[in-house]
This record gives structure tokens, C-alpha cells and sequence, in this order.
């Protein structure tokens, strides 16, 4: 039985006391190693969820219990053992280094002046290693990556020795590569040091490869918790994301441009090459079907001309570039 | 390893501050409009004291007073500059951001100018008595300011606002001080502007018995907030999640600055820059951002600077002292802009 970090109860969270709740009635438990994706379309809350349980913002009712003990009740000092965060503001510190950064993790156990005993100095330096960032420890901040600086901060919240662990939309500012970098370090992390970690993102569609449980939230909708292929198959993706022109599918897992009077064209083949013939057709306004009609298209795997488009058996064009195929299916249809 | 070189540039770059800082205050001792051998100056550092009576009051009553005032307020402006930088992580704070200064120059037009307006007594500034009672004055102004910000600190829960409410209560007090001035005789205007061109040269030694332990324990105070500091650079909700009671701190650095800025203007007017141009310096000397080694930093660098400046404005052919503020902004500026220049292509 895995132990649970972190147990919500009842809770509502705004950020005026006075005012109605963001959102209510969130119940929730997190265990040991576990990783979570908390999605969202933007203005939906997320921020304010993830202040409220980092302890930056008193919830309006309810209770955010970190073991047996009531986050609200607890001082700085305490939290600062039990939690540690990952937030969006950008860190620009002249002249400070990896190493002092990281350090910084280590205030809640360092004394009155904050010097760091030997077994501190270590543990910072394993932390940068464990997030590849070896080269870098005497490298100053405002010389790095975005990137970088985000496994930099990991590291700090990593020292910090804390069960859980939060980040507000740790791949923000990142490219695609550094994206997926960050998400397989976090993930790795949990398994690894069965850390719970709790981030918000918008990356949906990594986030339903990678996390063991997601949350989701909307504005005016309970939060939503389960594993990312139920919550598929409930259609709770649908109901939470689609909008006029954007289609969740179910199928592959990620959003479409919606056509509404998309034109069918027939796909023959089955190779990989057919594949993104279709995805071409689609993006163009077609609708790759697999049924016979009026226009056909034929993708072989060998051969001079891969592709070869008809009309009524006719054959229009064959070539080998999707390109030039596209440009004739859009002159004749 | 990378480590390691920082560290003995550290050590290096304090050894070369502390023959600087000694070097400047035996040029302050041994540098004046009356020229006093370097013999005699020895000896009497060395507690033999000299024949020549006329230099012994020179020595003891001027000069000596004098290197002291402008070592302390050096080292409290600049430690109150880096601790306001990195409070409110703005690269253009400095100790006079809180309008502590405005304050002090609020109290001092209040007594100069008014007693002007209300019975021409502008005399009476020139007087000891009246040199005491302007700095009783400023003392005044500078600590009720401090209190004002206090209070608010504790209602305001964010850093960017109180900053604003430091500004608001500068520009306030700017603006009293010119209608005092608009209604005040040409005299007193004057003495009013003298004082607020700053100088090092008013504190007697029964001044110093206030004015030393006040600095001295500011300057101490400021060493049990190196931490707190440190984590504040991260901002605030990294260092409360870092386990920082955030308004202590917060108070406890006020507190510190404010003694230090309010102490020093009390006693030698507003002196400008050395406050914000110090930190500067020493970040790009010191290649850190560890407060652990920038606030003795910069209290030896603003030390130095100040009595750097204090002999600048004392040269020989300058009769009597040149207004120290109008020395420090002179001599500072320049170094602060090449400094930013010279990163700036680093960075590129």
C-alpha cells in the first residue's frame, strides 16, 4: 500500500475570501511517487489551485492535509519540509551560479547565517547531477537556457528533501525536445525517489502519455481526477476542452481542426507514407475515408511514383512528392 | 576546479579592498588644506601624541572626526543601497528609496525655513546650537518617515507597493519642502541647500557618541539578515516556500536600512549615490550574489569610496571642503556607467 502525501478535503479556493470560490467541493489524495498532470484550458483555475495547495493562498473552506497535519496550521518553517515549488516567475539573478541556486534548497536546514555543512554540499551536487546539469554547476543562471535554468530550479526543489513536489507549468517557456527533456526527468523522479509531483500544463498530449493520474479542471466544472484513458473513453476530455472548431479525438488522443463541409477522398494503402497522405488531405479540407468514391487515392511502398490520384478510375497524376500530388487533387476537386 | 577560483578571486578581491580602505584613511588623516608632515601624523596615530598643539587640534577635532563619519556612513549607505536592491530585486533601490532621506530633508526645512519665515532667524543656523538642532531635525523627519513605512509594511502585503508608497512620500515631501522655500528669505534657502549638498565634516565628537553606536549596531544588524536575503532573491513566494517568514524578514531589513539612512542623513544631509553606485561595484568585483560575501563587501567598498571622496572634496587649493554630494555623484557616475557598459559587453 503506497502512503498518501497529500489529502484535500472539501476544499474551495479563490483568491478573495469574500467573493464566491474559483472552484468547491475538491476532493482529492495524492500518493507516494505518483505523477499528475493538473489540465486545464487557460483562466481555469489552475494557478489558483496550485497556490492554495503550495500554501501561498488560504483556501475559503476545507482543509490541504500534508500527512496528518493541516497545511493552514503550519508554519513557514514546517511547509518548507513538506512541499517544495517550481513556479512560473522567471528567475534573472545576476553572477549567481547553479550551485548557489540549487543551495538555496537547502535553507530550511541550514542555520542562522545559512552556510551548508559538507553533507549539503554533496546532495546539491548530486541533485545537479541528477538532472543533467553536471557541466553546468558553476555556470551562472542568466547564461543559460530556459531550459536549463527550469532543470536548475528541479534541482533546488529536489535538495529541498520534501515528499511532494509542485510546478506551475514547468514547460512553459520550453521547445518541443526541452518539453519532453523535463517531463521525462520529472517522471523519473518519481519513480525513482517515489516523490509525489503534482504540475500543470498545457500539454495535453504529453501529458496523457506520461502522467499516472490527471487532473482536470474548467471554470464552473467539479475538478475531474482519474487515469488519462478512462478519463478518454468518459469523454471528460471532450466535454472539457472542445470549443467551435476544435475537436478532441478520442482515436489518437489530441485535438483536431474541425472541417464542417470537409470533402471525402478516397485512401488506399496502408503504409506509413499513406498515413500522412491523409494527414495532408485533412489539413487541406478533405476527409480521408476508406470507402470508394468519386476521387481515389493510391499510395504504394515501392516503385517511381508512390502516389497516383484518380478521378472516376480515371488517373489524373502519379508522382512521388505529396506535394505535387496535393496540388492536383486542390486544381481538380 | 571553478569552485575554487571563485573562491580565491573572493579572497583576493578582499585583501586588495583592505589595503584601499587602509591607504584611504591615512590619506584622510594626513591630507588637508594645513599641511602636517607624515612623521608627526605616525607618531601621533601611534598614540605619542605632538608638540604642535595647533596640529594635535587639527588632527583630533577635524580630521579624525571627520574619517570616521565619512567610514560608517560609507559602509551603512552602501549596505542600506544592496539590501534595498535586493529587497524590492530593483537595480535602480537605493537606502533613499523609502523616503527616509525626503524625511529628514522634510524636518530640516521645517526648522530652517520656517523659523526664517516666522522670525528671520536664519542666523541662528550658523550657530553650534543651530548646527545641532538641523540635525535633530533630520533626525526627526528620517525616523518619523521610517515609522510611517514600518506601519505600512506590516498592512501592505506586497514589496512593489510599499516601493511605491516610499516614492509617494518622497515626491510629498519634495513638494512641502518647495513651498517652504517659495515662502522663505533668500538666506534661509541657503542654509537649507547647504545642508542638503551634504558634508562630512559637522560631527563633533559628543555628535559621535550618538551617531557611532547607532551605525555600529545597524551595520552588525544587517550581518543577521544575510540568509534572509539570500532567499529573497528567488522573490517572495520562492523564499516563503523556502521556509522564510517573509514579513519578519521584510521588517527586519527595513528596520536595519532605515537606522542606517536615517542616522547618516540626520547628521550629513542626503548624501546621494554611494547608496545605490556601491552594491554595483562590488557585484561586478565579487562575480556573486551571495550576501554572505557582498555585505562586507560593500561596507569596505563604500568605506573606501566615501573616503575617497571626502579627500577629493578636501584637496589642497579647494578652500575649505567642496559640497561632498556633488563629489560623490561627480566621481561615482562615471565608474557606475563603465561598469554597466563593461558587463553589458560581457554578456554579449
Amino acid at each position: 500500500m503506497m502512503k498518501e502525501l497529500l489529502k484535500v478535503n472539501q476544499l474551495s479556493v479563490g483568491y478573495n475570501s469574500g467573493s464566491a470560490p474559483l472552484h468547491s467541493n475538491i476532493n482529492v489524495e495524492v500518493l507516494e511517487g505518483e505523477f499528475i498532470c493538473l489540465l486545464g484550458p487557460n483562466g481555469a483555475g489552475k494557478s489558483t489551485l496550485i497556490k492554495t495547495l503550495s500554501g501561498f493562498l488560504q483556501p475559503i473552506h476545507g482543509t490541504v492535509l500534508y500527512g496528518e497535519q493541516d497545511l493552514n496550521t503550519l508554519p513557514e518553517s514546517q511547509i518548507s519540509k513538506m512541499v517544495s515549488v517550481v513556479l512560473t516567475d522567471r528567475i534573472q539573478i545576476q553572477n549567481l551560479t547553479v550551485f548557489e541556486l540549487v543551495a538555496l534548497g537547502r535553507t530550511p536546514y541550514t542555520g542562522f547565517f545559512g552556510k551548508l555543512t559538507p553533507d549539503d554540499v554533496q546532495l546539491v551536487h548530486k541533485a545537479i547531477d541528477e538532472v543533467g546539469l553536471k557541466g553546468y554547476t558553476y555556470k551562472t543562471i542568466d547564461k543559460m537556457s530556459d531550459g536549463e535554468r527550469q532543470k536548475a530550479m528541479i534541482a533546488k526543489a529536489l535538495v529541498q528533501e520534501t515528499p511532494f513536489i509542485i510546478l506551475d507549468e514547468p514547460t512553459a517557456f520550453l521547445d518541443l525536445p526541452a518539453k519532453l527533456e523535463i517531463m521525462q526527468l520529472l517522471k523519473r523522479l518519481s519513480c525513482e525517489k517515489k516523490r509525489g509531483i503534482l504540475l500543470s500544463t498545457h500539454d495535453l498530449e504529453m501529458a496523457l502519455q506520461i502522467a499516472d493520474k490527471i487532473w482536470l479542471l474548467a471554470q464552473g466544472k467539479e475538478l475531474k481526477v482519474g487515469i488519462p484513458e478512462d478519463l478518454i473513453l468518459s469523454n471528460d476530455f471532450k466535454t472539457f476542452f472542445e470549443r467551435e472548431g476544435v475537436v478532441f479525438d478520442n482515436n489518437s488522443g489530441s485535438f483536431k481542426y474541425h472541417r464542417i463541409n470537409s470533402k471525402p477522398v478516397a485512401l488506399e494503402g496502408d503504409s506509413v507514407a499513406s498515413k500522412w497522405v491523409g494527414r495532408a488531405l485533412y489539413r487541406l479540407g478533405y476527409n480521408p475515408v476508406s470507402d470508394s468514391c468519386e476521387y481515389k487515392i493510391n499510395v504504394v511502398s515501392n516503385g517511381d511514383n508512390l502516389y497516383s490520384f484518380y478521378e472516376n478510375d480515371k488517373l489524373m497524376i502519379e508522382c512521388n512528392k505529396i506535394q505535387t500530388l496535393m496540388e492536383k487533387v486542390v486544381e481538380t476537386y | 576546479m571553478q569552485g575554487e577560483v571563485a573562491k580565491s578571486r573572493k579572497k583576493l578581491a578582499f585583501a586588495g579592498l583592505g589595503v584601499l580602505l587602509l591607504l584611504l584613511l591615512i590619506m584622510n588623516i594626513s591630507l588637508g588644506s594645513v599641511y602636517i608632515p607624515f612623521s608627526v601624523i605616525f607618531k601621533w596615530i601611534a598614540g605619542q601624541g605632538t608638540e604642535n598643539e595647533i596640529w594635535g587640534n587639527i588632527l583630533l577635532k577635524s580630521r579624525f572626526p571627520q574619517t570616521i563619519t565619512a567610514l560608517l556612513a560609507g559602509a551603512a549607505l552602501a549596505v542600506g543601497g544592496l539590501q534595498m536592491q535586493t529587497l524590492f530585486r530593483n537595480p535602480l533601490a537605493g537606502p533613499s528609496i523609502l523616503g527616509i532621506s525626503s524625511g529628514a530633508g522634510l524636518g530640516v526645512a521645517i526648522v530652517v525655513l520656517s523659523f526664517g519665515i516666522f522670525g528671520g532667524l536664519s542666523t541662528l543656523v550658523a550657530s553650534s546650537f543651530g548646527v545641532i538642532t538641523i540635525s535633530f531635525a533630520a533626525f526627526i523627519g528620517a525616523f518619523g518617515v521610517l515609522f510611517m513605512v514600518l506601519f505600512l509594511a506590516r498592512k501592505l502585503k506586497n514589496n512593489a507597493m510599499l516601493l511605491i508608497v516610499g516614492i509617494m512620500v518622497g515626491y510629498a515631501s519634495s513638494a512641502i519642502v518647495g513651498l517652504l522655500q517659495f515662502f522663505s528669505a533668500k538666506e534661509d534657502i541657503k542654509s537649507y541647500v547647504v545642508w542638503e549638498l551634504g558634508s562630512f565634516n559637522n560631527i563633533s565628537w559628543d555628535k559621535h557618541l550618538i551617531f557611532i553606536p547607532l551605525l555600529i549596531i545597524g551595520l552588525i544588524g544587517s550581518l543577521f539578515l544575510i540568509k534572509s536575503l539570500n532567499v529573497l532573491l528567488l522573490g517572495e513566494n520562492y523564499a516563503s516556500n523556502l521556509g522564510l517568514n517573509i514579513k519578519r524578514s521584510r521588517l527586519g531589513i527595513l528596520v536595519v536600512t532605515g537606522l542606517l539612512t536615517a542616522t547618516v542623513t540626520a547628521f550629513c544631509g542626503p548624501i546621494a549615490f554611494l547608496g545605490l553606485a556601491v552594491p554595483h561595484l562590488c557585484k561586478g568585483l565579487f562575480k556573486t550574489a551571495d550576501h554572505s560575501v557582498l555585505i562586507p563587501a560593500v561596507m569596505v567598498l563604500g568605506a573606501s569610496l566615501a573616503l575617497f571622496c571626502n579627500v577629493i572634496a578636501r584637496l589642497p587649493g579647494f578652500d575649505g571642503a567642496l559640497p561632498i554630494n556633488a563629489v560623490t555623484s561627480l566621481i561615482g557616475a562615471p565608474i557606475v556607467v563603465s561598469v554597466i557598459l563593461k558587463r553589458r559587453n560581457l554578456s554579449q
